[in-house]
């Protein structure tokens, strides 16, 4: 499997904003803004699938609904595949792709 | 219906409201179309041989043509998100091979929720008290009606409200209710017991931006 660290400045403007996220990993899931889904569950989809904080849920929640998106978890291919699962068993847009 | 009120601690805890009998009737046809949608989607999956010998699902590969079918079971994968791997073959084999392992389980957390609803309505209206497991499964399925229904309706990110002789206008006013039950559903699961005490003014907390009004 091969890293893309080759391809540095390809990005336009991924959503990078949690400091608690870890970059030197190969996958990130990535949750779209959607025009139903409720700020409020999407916020708690985030704290139950990831056990993250009330703060660091509503955060992630704010970045996906003013930025379009926000980079959510990472790790190897399997945990993104299935943290992706999971979102979209919840019914949020989500989709996984290489660390940028 | 009522606004949903949590009560009790520990394993006791409930989340309690109460429904009207068309309001049950609405939720359960609702939840059934779903259901149809979603099995006949696990209906139509490929069965092989290897399948058959293992027990191991396999679903299919390609994204649903139907858009309502589709925005419940998205690609896990965009290749406009990756220019480096657009150019080809890849990336459609990289999203067909994780639709095919994951959409079964996909498909039965939905189909699981869904039973949840139907299982905790009370048929001809009344309380409903939900265990907060029981409540998660209320979300996943409101989400899911909601999310056919905005994909119906072609919902934007721009508010807007229809004309009352427009022929979708009872549809979307379906939508609304459903985003109020489902955001209150949201705020009683998350008022922790430290935070909505069981006796007093059982609603604090729970009104907010979406007000009491009209139902």
């Amino acid at each position: 499997m091969a890293l893309d660290e080759a391809t540095p400045g390809t990005s336009t403007g991924t959503a990078v904003a949690e400091p608690e996220v870890v970059h030197d990993r190969p996958w990130v899931t990535l949750v779209w803004d959607d025009p139903v889904n409720l700020m409020n569950y999407v916020a708690y989809v985030f704290q139950k699938i990831f056990g993250y904080s009330e703060e660091k849920s509503k955060a992630l929640m704010m970045q996906v609904h003013t930025e379009g998106k926000a980079v959510v978890s990472s790790g190897d291919r399997a945990k993104i595949e299935a943290d992706v699962r999971k979102l979209h068993a919840a019914g949020l847009w989500a989709t996984m792709q290489h660390d940028s | 219906m009522r606004t949903w009120r949590r009560t009790g601690s520990g394993d006791e805890v409930r989340i309690c409201s109460n429904l009207e009998t068309y309001e049950c009737q609405l939720l359960a046809s609702m939840v059934e179309s779903i259901t149809e949608l979603l099995s006949e989607r696990a209906d139509t999956a490929p069965r092989d041989a290897l399948s058959e010998l293992t027990g191991i699902a396999t679903g299919h590969s390609r994204a649903p043509d139907d858009v309502t079918l589709g925005r419940l079971l998205p690609d896990f994968h965009r290749p406009d998100q990756e220019p480096e791997l657009v150019a080809g073959p890849i990336a459609s084999d990289l999203n067909g091979g994780l639709r095919s392992v994951n959409e079964p389980h996909i498909i039965d957390a939905k189909l699981a929720a869904a039973r949840v609803v139907l299982e905790t309505l009370p048929s001809g209206g009344g309380d409903v008290a939900l265990t907060e497991s029981q409540a998660d499964g209320w979300l996943t399925a409101l989400t899911d009606i909601r999310l056919a229904l905005g994909a119906m309706l072609g919902i934007t990110d721009e508010p807007s409200k229809l004309p009352p002789d427009h022929p979708h206008a009872a549809h979307q006013d379906i939508y609304d209710w459903l985003a109020v039950v489902q955001g209150l559903l949201v705020e009683a699961l998350m008022a922790n017991e430290w935070t909505q005490p069981d006796e007093g003014l059982p609603d604090e907390g729970v009104q907010g931006e979406w007000g009491q009004d009209g139902w």
